[in-house]
């Protein structure tokens, strides 16, 4: 069993690592930056070590600091929570180098799994369907383009094979298009990063993201079902629930079964999510990206299969759990989750930081919402973090129950000082389309409009 | 010629600055980059001009509707 574990984050799941650490009896050590002094994670904590400057480079992303940290108090544990440092796979390793345990996968499964093309290699041999695509062409001959986009199907993307964004991206709807296009990204990607190979990729006009949550005890895995977080914006969840809605009994099992090969293939030790695109005019489902930690969103998976992954972390961690049967996991009704975040939807979802005059969830039903946060009435929301303030989940018999409990309880959440997206989040969730389970992660972008003027003080006031 | 004054719309801090006193900037050309909660946003001239003035340094920290900078246009 782990004695001590520091908890080298901030913010809510810091706060939901400790309250993990207690239930299991094990001691607890906070880190804090100058910005955090008056945290509520620091005050929550057993013991807590200064680690510097707000900025998180000198301080959550120092991992000289934290290993100090971690000498200093005698800690024998590190939990990394999710962001920062959790997905560093050269911190992992230094944390096991010092003789200390690492809640999370092995360094090398952090490894291979934060490269992309990598990962896409270990999907493709797990069996795992990932985005058609074609390999890197240098080709401008039309059959030979044709032949390759033919493979894929249409609609299609052109990429750049430099770089990682969009730059020089292309749609591509009909063949009579294609070599344009194709044209078009190559002297693009050549201004731009003196390459001017290109790939093909399908494009998926109306899609899903669904991931399956999965825990390995190195050779066997099991699955916690699937949580749809299609509700963004600016590619950040905003909303996340499960079961998935709308998604086909055969299409969920098959995802399951992708998720738990995946991380049986690399021997995954823990919690970790497989990510899928799923394609909701054809039921098709792709791979995406494995996680290889908790997520933010793990409430969602706890709530409709009663599990406490934080504790199964650190009990699998610590020797204490060996392993565990699929058939010991079953699922109940139908959880929401909503990141409430201090940003101003009104202007394209800018930050919005400042101090917290109020911050009160006195009227929400304690018995029937989960509140999940980092911060306290009075607290001051500096520029230095992440925008997330709460995370609010509920639990209903079903769908509608959990929407309307949902509606519920944020209308019940007071909170002054930063603009918010509160109303926002009250405006998607009472959206027909959303009611409908029509949602894809375009919901907000096609319906910006709409939930913005429905989140207007105006529109609330009565 | 006028003297216009570029505000932050957020409250974040100074990334980077990306003019200097003497360069020419055309309208939403940035002049400098701000840092918010892991976003990065620019801070545009409004208009064409010639900057005159950068009133902040890198790393400070700027409330919603600091003047950054001033430009001649």
């Amino acid at each position: 069993m782990l004695k001590k574990v520091l908890i080298a984050n901030r913010g809510e799941i810091a706060c939901r690592v400790i309250r993990a650490c207690r239930k299991l009896g094990i001691a607890s050590v906070a880190v804090y930056s100058d910005a955090d002094a008056s945290a509520p994670h620091v005050g929550m904590a057993d013991e807590s070590v200064h680690i510097g400057p707000s900025r998180s480079a000198q301080s959550y992303l120092d991992t000289g600091k934290i290993l100090d940290a971690a000498r200093a108090t005698g800690a024998d544990a590190v939990h990394p929570g999710y962001g920062f440092l959790s997905e560093n796979a050269a911190f992992a390793a230094a944390v096991q180098a010092q003789g200390l345990t690492w809640v999370g996968p092995a360094p090398d499964s952090i490894r291979d799994m934060g490269d992309k093309q990598n990962a896409r290699e270990l999907a493709i041999k797990a069996g795992v369907p990932v985005v058609p695509g074609s390999p890197r062409l240098e080709t401008e001959d039309p059959a030979e383009l044709l032949a390759q986009a033919e493979r894929i199907g249409f609609p299609l993307l052109v990429k750049a094979a430099a770089g990682g964004g969009g730059i020089g991206m292309r749609q591509v709807f009909e063949p009579a298009q294609l070599v344009a296009a194709v044209q078009g990204t190559q002297s693009q990607a050549k201004s731009a990063f003196g390459c001017g190979d290109v790939f093909l990729e399908k494009y998926i006009p109306k899609a899903r993201h669904v991931e399956v949550q999965v825990f390995g005890f190195g050779g066997k895995a099991v699955h916690m079902y699937e949580r749809d977080c299609s509700l963004q914006r600016r590619f950040q969840k905003i909303i996340e629930e499960a079961p998935a809605p709308g998604i086909a009994a055969d299409v969920r099992r098959r995802m399951q079964e992708c998720a738990i090969a995946l991380a049986e293939s690399v021997g995954y030790h823990g919690a970790g999510t497989v990510e899928f695109i799923v394609d909701v005019e054809s039921g098709d489902f792709y791979f995406l990206e494995m996680n290889t930690r908790i997520q933010v969103e793990h409430p969602v998976t706890e709530m409709i299969t009663g599990l406490d992954l934080v504790a199964m972390q650190l009990q699998y961690a610590g020797g204490d759990l060996q392993g565990m049967g699929q058939e010991a996991i079953s699922q109940r009704g139908h959880a929401i989750e909503c990141r409430l975040y201090a940003e101003n939807p009104e202007k394209h979802f800018m930050p919005s930081p400042g101090v917290l005059a109020q911050f009160d969830f006195s009227g929400v039903d304690a018995a029937k919402v989960r509140v999940e946060t980092g911060y306290a009435q009075g607290g001051e929301i500096t520029p230095f973090y992440d925008p997330m303030i709460a995370k609010i989940i509920v639990h209903g018999a079903d769908r509608q129950a959990a929407v309307d409990e949902m509606i519920q309880a944020l209308k019940s959440v007071k909170v002054e000082g930063p603009k918010t997206n509160l109303n926002f989040l009250i405006a998607c969730l009472d959206h027909p389309a959303f009611r409908a389970q029509d949602v894809s992660t375009g919901f907000v972008g096609a319906h910006r409009d709409a939930l913005v003027a429905a989140s207007a003080p105006a529109a609330q006031a009565g | 010629m006028a003297i216009i004054d570029i505000k932050t719309e957020i409250t974040g801090n100074v990334w980077k600055v990306l003019h200097q006193v003497g360069d020419k900037v055309s309208e939403d050309e940035p002049i400098m980059i701000l840092e918010s909660m892991k976003m990065e946003i620019p801070v545009v001239a409004v208009e064409d001009g010639v900057v005159r003035e950068i009133l902040v340094k890198e790393e400070d920290t700027v409330t919603e509707g600091t003047v950054v900078a001033r430009i001649e246009a």
